[in-house]
């Protein structure tokens, strides 16, 4: 029924689309709005479906532990000998001052930069800038996920809604966030709460995006039977294309989160006062070099926390998604 | 507008219903002056060739979409949307993948503000009758697919409609679990005394399970004929081969397979046939079935 169009309908979606059961595959819409494109890979799992598995796993914890390290192992030790070459090749580089078009002269060693970071942990200056560095992520990313998931739901389920909203969404969308910092210092009456603006923009779009996809992407046959079970207008919203939505929600919000931090350390950067951003380019302007990496690696430790958080987060408020995905 | 009578209700009474559609920027008929009815308790098929219009006579009647004529009532009320005094089961399995079985038994009753307790033991006993309270605490996931089937009927008999909707809700299914499906279901209709229209494109499963079968004819969709099925209940697997039985099946297959004749001839002269004479395309087809 290719072009088919109904004239009597009282229903918002899509006719069913016959025969097919299947709900249709989740893909993760990025967006690249990071300065230099560093936007961080989606890492929430989307649907994954077992096949007519009727029973769940049965065998006990201890056992699964056990075979979860045999399997793991191997892996585990590949990944030291990756970071134990990493970080070997960083320290011949510069013991040696290596220089060969890249210049390691005034690169600090991984021992030198250890013992700065033990030293800096002892002071309590540095905690500050991390906590610093925090809230304005969890500020940020916390408006950026009710708008972004209340519009995108909106933006998806209402027709109207998404031709009035989309447009204007769709032209501010490839500005990337490090774009908007002079207008923002200008639009804001603190430098702080223009920082968490632009960590705002960072996570806005992606986590919209995916939401609206989501939203599209679901079985329409969920809505209809919803609506036969007696849901209201706003019982479907919350507890149905929300739910529904999850899947991919979730795949903006990690998506969102790379692309905050991306966008929170530029801004820190740029206008900060402040923050491990602050820290990383100051270190740089004291010649402290040691603790310009030190900077990296905090930063890119907290990177990593956060979108674990995230993808824990995920499957605490999905348990249909993961509680059966691996089968012994 | 007739009051219903106090003891028996979930009548559905479908009159002179049309519907067009527009496909390709042009109008047509998809359903043109049905009139059927579904009594009290009553089991009643549709059968008829794909695309003749069954899903859409059954989408009025669930509240998804309006008659352009006609008129169509359940209990003598016209029908304004979809709602849970029709419970509707469809084809496609439809179960809310985030909730667990017991969840989504529990759905119909949530939205109607019933407290969680009664909410949960009206669901157990529910799922008891129909064989899945050990299944309870499972994902629709990790079910086959005659189980996800059966929830999905579990589901929308908890709010107790009156009246039962089903659109092929056994196609996807294969041989073996849709005998044993058609039992359950004749088993749980007798139990709850419901009114069930149900849509099949299975001749026997229509004979099987109903009172009463209407045959549509193919493009615009019309009752061809109403079919009574005078069968004794309960009725049991043997049956299938007794005389009466066959006797019904041949006579709705040749009422089908003309329509269906006309169904694939009339697609073969749009689909580029257009200088043979008709005759021609219909022999064809008859070969080949
Ligand atoms: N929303 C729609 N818009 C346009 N045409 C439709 C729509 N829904 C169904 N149709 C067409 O109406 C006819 C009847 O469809 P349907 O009721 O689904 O048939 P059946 O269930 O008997 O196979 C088909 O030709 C189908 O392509
Ligand atoms: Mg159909």
């Amino acid at each position: 029924m290719a072009n088919a169009m109904r004239i009597a309908a009282l229903d918002e979606t899509a006719p069913p689309s016959g025969e097919v059961d299947t709900p249709p595959a989740a893909a993760p819409v990025a967006t690249t709005l990071a300065a230099g494109g560093a936007t961080h890979a989606p890492v929430v799992p989307v649907m994954p479906r077992p096949s007519g598995m009727t029973q769940p796993a049965g065998a006990t914890t201890a056992a699964r532990w056990g075979a979860a390290l045999r399997r793991g192992l191997p892996g585990l030790l590949l990944g030291a000998l990756s970071i134990g070459l990493l970080i070997g090749f960083w320290h011949l580089a510069t013991t040696h001052r290596w220089v060969f078009y890249i210049r390691f002269t005034n690169v600090p060693g991984p021992v030198e930069v250890f013992t700065e970071a033990v030293h800096l942990f002892g002071d309590r200056g540095f905690g500050s800038h991390i906590l610093l560095s925090l809230r304005r992520i969890l500020l940020g990313f916390a408006v950026a996920t009710v708008l972004g998931v209340t519009l995108g739901l909106v933006i998806g389920r209402y027709k109207a809604m998404r031709s009035l909203l989309f447009p204007a969404m769709e032209v501010l969308r490839p500005i990337p966030a490090i774009a908007w910092v002079p207008i923002s210092i200008m639009l804001w009456p603190t430098t702080e709460t223009s920082i968490v603006f632009i960590t705002f923009i960072g996570a806005f779009f992606p986590i919209l995006l995916n939401t609206v996809h989501g939203v599209q992407s679901m079985d329409a046959v969920l809505v209809r039977a919803a609506r036969c079970l007696g849901a209201s207008e706003f019982a479907l919203m919350t507890q149905v294309v929300l739910r529904g939505a999850m899947p991919h929600i979730f795949t903006g919000l990690a998506v969102g989160m790379g692309v905050a931090w991306v966008s929170l350390i530029a801004a820190e950067m740029i206008s900060g006062q402040y923050g491990v951003g602050y820290f990383t380019w100051e270190a740089y302007s004291l010649i402290e070099y040691a603790n310009i990496v030190v900077g990296m690696v905090v930063i890119g430790v907290l990177g990593l926390a956060c979108s674990g958080a995230i993808r824990l987060l995920g499957r605490v408020l999905m348990p249909w998604q993961s509680g059966h995905g691996k089968e012994n | 507008m007739t009051t219903p009578p106090a003891t028996a209700a979930g009548h559905i009474d479908i009159r002179d219903v049309s519907v067009r559609f527009v496909q390709n920027g042009r109008p047509f008929d998809a359903v043109s002056s049905v009139s059927l009815d579904v009594k009290p308790g009553e089991f009643v098929s549709i059968v008829g060739p794909s695309g003749c219009g069954k899903s859409t006579l059954l989408n009025i009647v669930a509240g998804f979409l309006r008659a352009d004529a006609g008129r169509v009532t359940v209990d003598g009320q016209g029908i304004s949307g979809p709602g849970a005094d029709r419970g509707v089961v469809f084809q496609q399995y439809s179960l809310f993948p985030w909730l667990t079985v017991r969840q989504n038994v529990e759905f119909g009753l949530k939205m109607k503000g019933v407290g969680r307790m009664l909410r949960e033991a009206r669901a157990r006993t529910l799922l008891g009758l129909a064989g899945l309270l050990s299944f309870e605490n499972h994902y629709p996931d990790q079910l086959s697919g005659g189980m996800k089937q059966r929830v999905g009927i579990v589901r929308a008999l908890a709010t107790s409609p009156q009246v039962m909707l089903m659109d092929e809700p056994f196609g996807a299914l294969d041989a073996q679990t849709r005998v044993v499906m058609q039992e359950i279901l004749t088993n749980m209709w007798q139990q709850l005394k419901l009114s069930v229209l149900f849509i099949t494109h299975d001749i026997e499963e229509a004979i099987f399970l109903s009172d009463k079968v209407y045959v549509m004819t193919a493009r615009p969709g019309r009752i061809k004929a109403e079919i009574p099925i005078p069968l004794p209940r309960p009725r049991t697997p043997d049956m299938l081969s007794s005389p009466a039985f066959l006797s019904l099946h041949r006579q709705l297959r040749a009422l089908i397979r003309e329509e269906s004749l006309a169904a694939m001839g009339g697609e073969l002269k749009e689909g580029g046939l257009a200088g043979h004479d008709w005759h021609m395309g219909e022999q064809s087809v008859g070969a080949v079935l």
